[in-house]
């Protein structure tokens, strides 16, 4: 650490740089930038912190969402991998193949520049299911307006769905409540829908597209890169996690007369769950770093902001790259920290 | 791989046909057992033939029968198709970057040499690897750097700011293996060792590269190195990027090495111990040549991953495939044919990383084999 501070210290004096000393007080300065893309609100003159805290939850948000999309595609291609069916495989072997060994950068770009590039403007928007709109400004969703008692019933949908995994492990008289803790999604949804006044949608007004939210390309890029790359090594390792399940075990399952429905469910899932978990958890945290590519569409995530604009204007490189590498390495840390428990909890008791 | 996917599984509807007794001709009993095995089967092969059959022409038409790639200006790209005569004419610009025409014979040599120190390396069953891997290590890269910088006997000098396209991807992926694997190889054993001290320190390292993006590793040596340097001091941004993949990659070898390590017996180290062979003759002559076998595959991998993210250079700067038709892009002679551009860049670094890693896999299953 001395050598660390003292190396900081011989280049913090050293004549490229217009700050002297070393430190993170310009935090608290305002800054005069715009953020063109957040989820809290941002305004020009804002200080540096609220611009770290507005670039770090656009880079969960990819993330969060790519993480989810990409291990529900490497599910199904994992499971196409396994099929009899000769087309079905072989396309998943296709599929795997070619994303596997491409630049993950080459793919976002390739989203970004000739797929959502060359969509057709907003006057002609292709329409989707739901009123949803699709133009080379974005994806336009439409959106829940809420009524005057939103604020509680959607209180209780998250209180009801937080309650799920606890009431999972509740015995009642004896019997574990399990399986039936999920009927608490039911009310939850229905006190979600309760709360919704109308929806909006998306419609063309002017030469612009009003209601609805707005998904900006740049994301849609993003997310469509990090999460097809990351399902091709998870279906990967979903097969490889199946098939490390011994044969003896479907025997002896089916030999008990359980039907193939209950062997998938109960005796080989679980087990492949197992093998699958850590090699999923470090594509999880290769999601997370490679968020960072968001920087070639200029989606306004912590590197494209903080390695880029904010430290041009504050002239600040090695506070920023310390900050980048601090703000990444902990969310790094928390989710694989995350992940271990949930490893540890599923992993075979001996008995 | 394929012969791998022998399903064990009762997958939705896939029962094994029970059709033995029948005599049929072979096409139609394979098409019967492969596609339409089961009412399931049958539907989920009318879908993808469906989809197949609206997605392929469309794409056919545009890549082949309306293309273009004949001519030497935009003018030539009458049709709606692909204009692969930007590719065509580009190529070079992609291959050799900005390195001056004339010159390009010492790129090719290069290339040949590569190959020819290769070769015994990567063949099969030969004396004295290690001794041909330690001149692909050592000399290789001197003839490579004194035929492709010059200035030497005679040789032009080509400042390393005109090196580019996949030739640099290329450069900078041997650079980063050559000078990643031997550190891995310390950092792994560093992580085993009994001094505290000193797997503390490998355990942090480790963990702190391979919890950051590469893009900031590329980053610090792009802004953040030269600040370090004393005055007066600076160094070529291409070395400082190798750099900065090397200490990145180690980490990451690091850990491939340690599951080999992790691999082997402990009873091999003993029994080495107990012949009286120091820890160096035990690490050098038993543990390691045993756990490479394990290793290989994982080091492939990691060739492949490397050499993929050798296209974040051009976020620092530098003319890498990617930046090489991302500047062709820009030509305003040659406008919008991102599409070609990018599809040809995604095709070039496919089919280098499909052969290594097809390589991988045979170089595997002969392993595997052979135990």
């Amino acid at each position: 650490m001395a050598v660390a501070w003292l190396l900081v210290s011989v280049a913090a004096s050293s004549s490229g740089r217009r700050h002297a000393t070393f430190g993170f007080g310009y935090l608290a300065d305002p800054t005069n930038f715009d953020i063109p893309f957040r989820l809290i609100p941002w305004a020009v003159g804002d200080s540096y912190g609220r611009a770290l805290l507005v670039c770090v939850l656009n880079t969960l948000l990819v993330s969060a969402l790519s993480i989810v999309a990409a291990t529900l595609l490497g599910l199904l291609v994992g499971i196409m991998r396994l099929s009899t069916n000769w087309l079905v495989r072989n396309i998943a072997l296709g599929f795997i193949e070619l994303v596997r060994n491409t630049p993950q950068l080459v793919q976002i770009i390739f989203w970004y520049v000739a797929v959502l590039q060359t969509l057709p403007g907003p006057r002609q928007s292709i329409r989707l299911p739901f009123g949803t709109l699709l133009n080379i400004r974005g994806l336009y969703l439409p959106s829940f307006v809420a009524n005057d008692v939103a604020a509680t019933l959607w209180l209780l949908a998250v209180v009801l769905l937080l309650a799920v995994p606890v009431v999972w492990h509740v015995r009642f008289r004896g019997l574990p409540l399990g399986a039936k803790s999920l009927l608490l999604v039911v009310p939850a949804v229905l006190a979600f829908f309760a709360g919704v006044d109308h929806t909006d949608r998306p419609a063309m007004l002017g030469f612009n597209i009003a209601g609805g939210v707005q998904v900006v390309p740049e994301l849609v890029a993003l997310w469509a890169g990090l999460s097809i790359y990351a399902a091709a090594f998870i279906a990967e390792i979903v097969r490889a996690a199946i098939l490390s399940v011994h044969n003896g075990q479907r025997e002896a399952a089916l030999s008990l007369g359980l039907r193939p429905r209950q062997v998938l469910s109960k005796v080989i899932l679980p087990q492949a769950l197992r093998v699958a978990v850590p090699p999923t958890t470090s594509q999880y945290l290769n999601i997370i770093k490679s968020s960072s590519l968001g920087a070639a569409v200029a989606y306004p995530e912590l590197y494209e902001i903080f390695a880029g604009t904010a430290m041009m204007q504050s002239n600040r490189e090695i506070e920023s790259i310390a900050l980048l590498m601090g703000v990444f390495l902990s969310i790094n840390l928390i989710v694989s920290a995350l992940m271990n428990w949930y490893n540890r909890r599923i992993l075979f008791v001996g008995r | 791989m394929s012969d791998l996917a022998a399903p064990r599984l009762p997958m939705p509807g896939g029962l094994a046909p029970g059709h033995a007794g029948r005599t049929l001709p072979r096409p139609v009993e394979w098409a019967r057992r492969n596609l339409f095995s089961s009412v399931f089967n049958t539907i989920l092969t009318v879908v993808v033939l469906m989809l197949a059959g609206l997605v392929l022409p469309p794409v056919f038409r545009w890549a082949v029968t309306h293309a273009t790639i004949s001519g030497m200006t935009r003018a030539a790209c009458t049709g709606d198709g692909a204009c692969w005569t930007f590719i065509r004419v580009r190529f070079p610009l992609f291959i050799y970057g900005n390195y001056p025409s004339e010159q390009y014979w010492r790129v090719d040599v290069v290339v040949a040499l590569l190959a020819a120190f290769c070769t015994p390396v990567l063949r099969d069953g030969v004396r004295h690897r290690w001794l041909y891997g330690l001149l692909l290590l050592i000399v290789f890269p001197t003839l490579a750097a004194v035929l492709l910088a010059g200035g030497v006997f005679g040789l032009t000098h080509v400042d390393t700011s005109r090196w580019g396209g996949l030739m640099l991807d290329l450069i900078i992926s041997f650079v980063t293996v050559a000078g990643s694997l031997p550190l891995g190889i310390v950092l792994a054993f560093g992580r085993r060792s009994q001094l505290r001290v000193v797997r503390t320190l490998s355990v942090g390292y480790i963990e702190v590269w391979r919890g950051v993006p590469l893009l900031t590793v590329l980053f610090m040596s792009a802004v953040v190195m030269p600040l370090f340097m004393p005055e007066g001091v600076s160094v070529d941004r291409l070395l400082r990027a190798m750099a900065a993949l090397v200490l990145f990659n180690a980490a990451y070898m690091a850990e491939v090495v340690r599951g080999g390590l992790q691999g082997i017996a402990p009873g091999q180290e003993e029994a080495a111990d107990s012949l009286g062979l120091s820890w160096m003759q035990v690490q050098a002559f038993v543990v390691l040549p045993q756990a490479f076998r394990i290793i290989v595959p994982g080091i492939i991998n990691t060739v492949v991953d490397l050499f993929k993210d050798t296209t974040l250079v051009t976020i620092i700067g530098l003319f890498d495939l990617l930046g090489a038709v991302e500047q062709a892009l820009k030509d305003p002679a040659w406008l919008g044919f991102a599409t070609e551009g990018y599809v040809f860049s995604a095709a070039a670094f496919f089919v280098v990383c499909f052969a290594i890693s097809t390589y991988g896999r045979s170089m595997e299953r002969r392993l595997a084999r052979r135990q």
